[in-house]
């Protein structure tokens, strides 16, 4: 039997269990019940097509085990966890939460395109399919990820894959308030954080290109390392339009913005967000239902 | 009080189509497929659906919503036992931008906005939706988002899912629910995801948030003759291969060269076996590297001619020429079927072979215009319906071309959707547990099967009955 398959006899059809990868994102969506079962997927790259731009990796597999796999074809999967060593692609993708380039490179779920799970019942159930674009049929794709384990228990995944960018400058300038122009008027940076102070930017592409854009920030810019230190108390979503609105209450310094992008991390946690719409929560309790019905996957967990 | 009295009496006299004459138009889409509608309604605002939605409930017919009807799946096609004709929602007259929001780049429209006038609408801002759809004039976007639709250049930007940030969908009892928003992590499962691709069969959507994308600084445009499809084809493989990812990539053979050169005189190559319609966009430096590759990588496979648009005019003429290949048939063969599969971009050369030679063996003339790039095939089989028997071979060979790419590992389609068309092949791609799954979501959207029903997922007496249409859909 295939790794997959001992998988889907570990996970049965009966008992109440809780998926594990790197746990770094543990504490999302709640905690699991104290007396569930624990298992763990599978780990392992399993094919990886560079000319095809994708490749297919079980979900217990680390972030670094795969991103070494892909970097030596020149390629990259931007999902950017904060602990490559620990955290497991399975995990990024139950979570659904992207690193820090998310915009230019998008969010998690546009780079997964197929998803074999352990359902409910214990059966192997396949949703996508390896190629770069598919209509076939309903997108669970998209469902799946984020669910945090909750519909499903993902144990193989084929993803996009990229070439890695030729240049990539992370630069940082002051900026006491908001820019009137979000993305500083660049063309598709990778990222633009700020911090009610400060500014950084990261400019990714061809040489020669990423100079000319470092260049059109202007002196007051400087060269810099990488990222600050990204907070890690509280993590908030809004949409990108109200980040400026909601800063004028937070001092500088107390959090680092996502701009362009909505997610703003804080150093001191983060107030609970408001409850969905009911209607928006009686359709995620039906979905629940209809994949769960015993409420076995996760519990405790609340994607919704 | 009768259906159409209700229905009129939530809408008006003018907006309630229950004439047999006015329905028929209503009974086809662009594919070939024929069902019967039932009345036709033409809401003007969310609230008008929301009514229309619960009249047919309480009437017990379901309803086909409905964008421009340029589907080629048969999706917005109405089927329904008779006396039982669905109601068809049409949303063209809900066509209006409700507000762009140019510094964050989002802009809410209404679902009968169609795809290329959202563009127009914003390139002044130096923006734009980045789907297009080769049907892009006619198109809607509700019908884009219902579809997940690709275009060109997808390839690059990523199909509709990627594009669309939000919903407001009108379910089966008339509520009126928002899917997705504006923020990067919603509460909850993605039910926005869910939706987008959903067909028409979980709900109508009333208004879409959609994310706009930057114009290009910079971007070039080559049109590059070859001596062989071969050689076509694996200049594709080998600039992926490279890591260079057009913005477009598409593929014409020299019957559709040929065919769009006597149309719109764009000066194809008329002695290429195939060529090569390839963008690549962004910043200036890049740009101009990566087209300087591809042009290495397709003459070192042979390539016999190369030519850049030199401005604006001459791109617009290339990508004319591209977008009116469909045109360009309708005007030489009465009818045309065109199909939509993908199969994995490394083995383009020996499928397109294989689609040649299927063609041949059921005496039935052959075009391929597709998205080259991301291997998704648009094989054009020719045909005249008033010839017996032309229709039957045009199937056959349909069906083999299907069951071909899905043994080379590829999928039923890549952009036209399942619908009722492909929905008896679906056995071939997934399991029974996998359907169930996907069944399942509709379930969960849809409990009392009120939108669409019929499509995407066989029902389980069907599966093993390929070619089967529901009863009442005329082929
Ligand atoms: C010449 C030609 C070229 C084409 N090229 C492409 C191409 O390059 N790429 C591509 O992807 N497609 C292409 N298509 C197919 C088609 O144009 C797309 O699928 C398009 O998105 C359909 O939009 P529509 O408004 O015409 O939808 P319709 O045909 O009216 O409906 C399509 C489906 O969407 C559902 N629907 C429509 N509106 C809503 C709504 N508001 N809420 C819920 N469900 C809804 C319907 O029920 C139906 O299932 C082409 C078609 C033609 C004729």
């Amino acid at each position: 039997m295939g790794a997959l398959e001992d998988f889907a006899v570990e996970v049965g059809r009966d008992d109440p269990v809780a998926v594990r990868g790197g746990a770094t994102q543990w504490d999302v969506g709640g905690p699991v019940h104290p007396d569930v079962r624990i298992v763990a997927a599978p780990a392992g790259v399993v094919d990886h097509r560079p000319e095809e731009m994708l490749v297919r990796v079980r979900a217990g597999t680390t972030m670094a085990e795969l991103a070494g796999v892909l970097d030596r074809a020149g390629q990259m999967v931007p999902l950017d966890p904060a602990d490559p060593e620990r955290a497991t692609v399975g995990g990024i993708l139950s979570v659904g939460r992207a690193g820090l380039r998310r915009l230019r490179h998008g969010p998690v779920r546009d780079h997964v395109l197929e998803i074999r799970y352990v359902s409910a019942g214990g059966e192997l159930v396949k949703a996508g399919a390896p190629v770069v674009k598919n209509v076939s049929g309903f997108d669970l794709v998209r469902l799946l990820v984020g669910s945090l384990g909750t519909l499903g228990l993902l144990g193989e995944v084929v993803l996009r894959t990229y070439p890695r960018p030729r240049a990539g400058r992370w630069l940082t300038g002051p900026a006491p308030a908001l820019p009137g122009q979000p993305l500083l008027g660049l063309y598709r940076p990778s990222a633009v954080l700020w911090d009610g102070g400060r500014l950084w930017v990261l400019l990714e592409g061809h040489p020669s290109d990423v100079d000319a854009q470092a260049h059109h920030l202007g002196p007051a810019w400087a060269e810099t390392d990488g990222p600050p230190a990204v907070p890690v108390g509280g993590r908030l979503s809004m949409a990108p339009g109200r980040v400026a609105t909601w800063a004028r209450d937070h001092p500088a310094g107390s959090f680092l913005a996502e701009l362009g992008v909505g997610v703003v991390h804080l150093s001191g946690p983060a107030a609970a967000s408001a409850a969905s719409e009911p209607a928006v929560a009686e359709l995620n309790r039906r979905v629940k239902d209809r994949f769960d019905p015993t409420g076995r996957l996760n519990p405790g967990r609340m994607a919704a | 009080m009768t259906l159409v009295s209700e229905l009129v009496a939530a809408l008006d006299e003018e907006r309630v189509r229950s004439g047999g004459l006015e329905r028929a138009l209503y009974n086809r889409d662009a594919s070939i497929m024929e069902g019967r509608a039932g009345v036709v309604c033409f809401p003007l605002t969310t609230p008008e659906v929301q009514a229309v939605v619960k009249v047919a409930a309480a009437h017990g017919r379901a309803v086909v919503p409905r964008g421009a009807g340029t589907g080629l799946a048969g999706g917005a096609v109405p089927v329904g036992a008779e006396g039982h004709e669905p109601v068809v929602v049409v949303t063209t007259r809900m066509n209006r931008v409700l507000e762009v929001d140019a510094h964050n780049a989002v802009a809410w429209v209404q679902p009968g906005v169609l795809n290329l006038d959202l563009s127009r609408h914003v390139a002044p801002l130096g923006l734009h939706f980045a789907p297009d759809p080769s049907s892009q004039q006619a198109c809607s976007i509700g019908g884009n988002v219902a579809n997940n639709s690709g275009g060109p250049h997808c390839l690059a930007y990523g199909v509709t899912t990627a594009h669309v940030l939000a919903m407001d969908v009108v379910l089966a009892d008339g509520v009126l629910v928002r899917l997705g928003g504006l923020e990067p992590e919603g509460l909850g499962y993605d039910l926005r995801g869910a939706f987008v691709g959903s067909e028409g069969t979980m709900g109508v959507a009333v208004a879409v948030a959609v994310r706009l994308t930057p114009l290009p600084p910079a971007l070039r445009t080559l049109l590059i003759g070859f001596p062989t499809v071969e050689a076509a084809a694996e200049t594709v493989t080998a600039v992926i291969g490279a890591g260079i990812i057009p913005a477009a990539m598409e593929m014409m053979d020299a019957r559709i060269t040929k065919a769009v050169e006597e149309y719109v005189h764009a000066g194809f190559p008329a002695d290429a076996a195939a060529v090569l319609l390839i963008e690549v966009d962004g910043l200036e430096d890049g740009v101009a590297a990566a087209a300087a590759e591809v042009i290495e990588l397709a003459q070192a496979r042979g390539a016999t001619s190369v030519r850049m648009a030199a401005d604006a005019a001459e791109r617009d003429l290339l990508w004319k020429g591209r977008k009116s290949a469909f045109g360009a048939v309708a005007r030489i063969a009465p009818d045309y079927y065109l199909h939509d599969t993908v199969v994995p971009r490394t083995r383009l050369a020996e499928i397109l072979a294989r689609v040649y030679e299927l063609a041949d063996a059921n005496g039935v003339a052959v075009m391929n215009v597709f998205h080259a790039g991301d291997g998704n095939l648009h094989p054009l089989f020719l045909f005249d319906r008033r010839r017996p028997g032309e229709l039957d071979r045009v199937k056959a060979a349909g069906d083999q071309l299907i069951r071909v790419c899905i043994e080379a590992g590829g999928v039923l389609s890549g952009e036209h959707g399942i619908g009722l068309e492909k929905r008896d092949y679906m056995p071939l791609l997934f399991s029974p547990a996998d359907l169930l799954a996907q069944d399942s979501l509709r379930d969960a959207f849809d409990p009392s099967r009120l939108f669409n029903p019929d499509k995407v997922i066989p029902s389980g007496s069907r599966c093993g009955d390929l070619q089967s249409v529901p009863p009442g859909v005329w082929i």
